[in-house]
């Protein structure tokens, strides 16, 4: 009995080797709570009150200088109002795949 | 702007969309109008507001965002219409009434409102009423703030209508409508030690009959359902809905992919229907071991979900929804194809809600896509798919057959062919 015995892999592992092989570093559980907790924050964008008022105190003199090419650096003048905020990505921050 | 929601009012008439600037439109269905025959049925704009604005939460430095998760309608009690909408935080009562009379002749002020001179007036008369435009006003009667530390996914009005709940992802809180200061907590999952956080809570509904019980879904694929007369904290469910999971088939995205993203009673309050990333599953309420039918939405998307992940589509929240008769359910998926399955002839179609492939009075027509092999004509293939076009949001009308397709920023109304 010489029959070769396929391996019969569901498309699900399949995928699942492909990720792992592409970021090794990847976490075994995917259910965490780090998952979770990354969730529960969903990329929220985090503002400094102090600077914004001081921002928008000035802004009734002169021209706030404009946001600079990198919109997600807020520091000091450069801290946008709510309009110019930039669009938030609704899913989990960048780390996911670093595990 | 993206559409965030869409919901019928009871009676069908109205509906209402909220999107991700914070903002609502209303609208209405025409009247039968014997000069224009074809109008029947076509919804034009009735409303709009902003509802929410951007908010900073100054303790947290947090943004809280404007975009509407859910708005959910109160029955009608009077010529008014009620409606509920909710951002991450806060969610708000607003009245929507219509007016279209106005008052001519005060004895105080002039018509432009500028007040008369006393004793320039030698006589009394009565104001009268008189026509005017339709205007309609939206105004905020109640606003329910500061009872969520996470970010509120559902919001659901009882059958006492007096009453109605709000979701985040680990606490329920109960509210009564007239009541701003105090919301009651019904449910809560957090752990003493966040590092524990195995699951959230990711929908809830009540029941539509029963204002006692109400259910609630996860991220790992499970249903409670919840008896409020046992307890005051439903912290221990009555019923747990579960789908033994075959241990040997478990990968790193089982969990992820059972995550649901929708529950929704069916009307006749005997069924719920639950929503993960790729399918649509029906339970009986009393039958918890297993769900009695399961649709496949788009199970060609099982061998793509490595490059789902990377591109975080596979954290997408699709909703499903119950035709008025509970015959029929739809939910969406990618490239604008929504997709309906019929419960009796077990009979399911995909549809398209895009400019291109549907004219106005156009019949829609049947959408395939092709998972292997040699593709046919009109078919398409999984990887021509356009995954940023994706359909979260859909809605059936309560009584007829006509549906409501959001589209990322464009809103399409169906309706079975008039003759």
């Amino acid at each position: 009995q010489d029959t070769q015995e396929k391996e019969t892999v569901s498309p699900e592992r399949a995928e699942e080797a492909k990720l792992k092989a592409k970021y090794p570093n990847l976490g075994q559980k995917p259910g965490g709570s780090d998952f979770l907790m990354k969730r529960l924050q969903k990329g929220q964008k985090y503002f400094d009150s102090g600077d914004y008022n001081m921002a928008k105190a000035k802004m009734k003199n002169k021209q706030l200088p404009s946001v600079g090419p990198d919109k997600n650096l807020v520091t000091g003048d450069h801290i946008p109002t709510p309009q110019d905020l930039p669009q938030r990505k609704s899913s989990l921050v960048a780390s996911k795949l670093a595990g | 702007d993206i559409i965030s929601t869409v919901e019928f009012n009871y009676s069908g008439d109205l509906l209402a969309t909220g999107d991700k600037g914070g903002r609502v439109v209303i609208f209405q269905r025409e009247q039968e109008n014997k000069s224009r025959p074809h109008s029947r049925g076509e919804y034009n704009v009735y409303s709009t507001f902003q509802s929410h604005e951007p908010e900073f939460d100054y303790l947290k430095s947090l943004e809280i965002e404007e975009k509407i998760n859910k708005i959910r309608w109160l029955p009608q009690q009077n010529a008014a219409h009620f409606l509920l909408s909710t951002n991450d935080k806060t969610i708000k009562l607003w009245k929507i009434s219509e007016r279209d009379k106005r008052a001519e002749g005060y004895n105080l002020k002039d018509e432009d409102g500028r007040l008369r001179d006393p004793f320039r007036i030698t006589a009394l008369r009565v104001p009268i009423l008189k026509p005017m435009d339709l205007m309609v006003e939206a105004s905020p009667r109640r606003i329910f703030a500061n009872a969520h530390t996470y970010h509120i996914n559902s919001i659901s009005v009882n059958s006492d209508h007096e009453t109605y709940l709000s979701a985040d992802d680990l606490r329920i809180n109960l509210w009564h409508l007239e009541i701003t200061d105090r919301s009651f907590n019904i449910v809560d999952i957090k752990p003493a030690n966040m590092e524990e956080l195995t699951e959230v809570i990711t929908a809830a509904e009540f029941h539509p009959h029963h204002c006692n019980v109400f259910v609630y879904s996860s991220s790992k694929g499970t249903i409670r359902l919840c008896d409020m007369r046992s307890s005051a904290l439903c912290d221990r469910h009555s019923k747990f809905f579960e789908e033994p999971e075959d241990p040997s088939s478990r990968s790193f995205f089982s969990e992820i992919i059972s995550s649901i993203s929708d529950v929704k009673f069916s009307h006749s309050g005997r069924y719920m229907m639950t929503r993960d990333y790729l399918s649509v599953k029906v339970w009986d309420l009393n039958m918890e071991n297993r769900p009695v039918e399961t649709y496949q939405v788009h199970e060609y998307l099982r061998s793509k979900l490595c490059s789902l992940y990377e591109n975080d589509c596979i954290f997408d929240k699709f909703e499903c929804c119950w035709n008025g008769s509970d015959s029929a359910i739809m939910t969406g998926s990618y490239n604008n194809f929504f997709r309906m399955f019929d419960r009796n002839t077990r009979r399911d179609i995909t549809l398209e809600a895009s400019r291109e492939s549907s004219k106005p009075r156009a019949i829609l027509k049947p959408r395939k896509v092709c998972t292997g092999g040699k593709r046919k004509k009109d078919e398409i293939s999984v990887d021509s798919l356009d995954f940023n076009k994706k359909i979260l949001h859909t809605a059936w009308h309560p009584m007829e057959n006509i549906i409501a397709v959001a589209a990322t920023n464009n809103l399409y109304i169906f309706q079975d062919k008039i003759n």
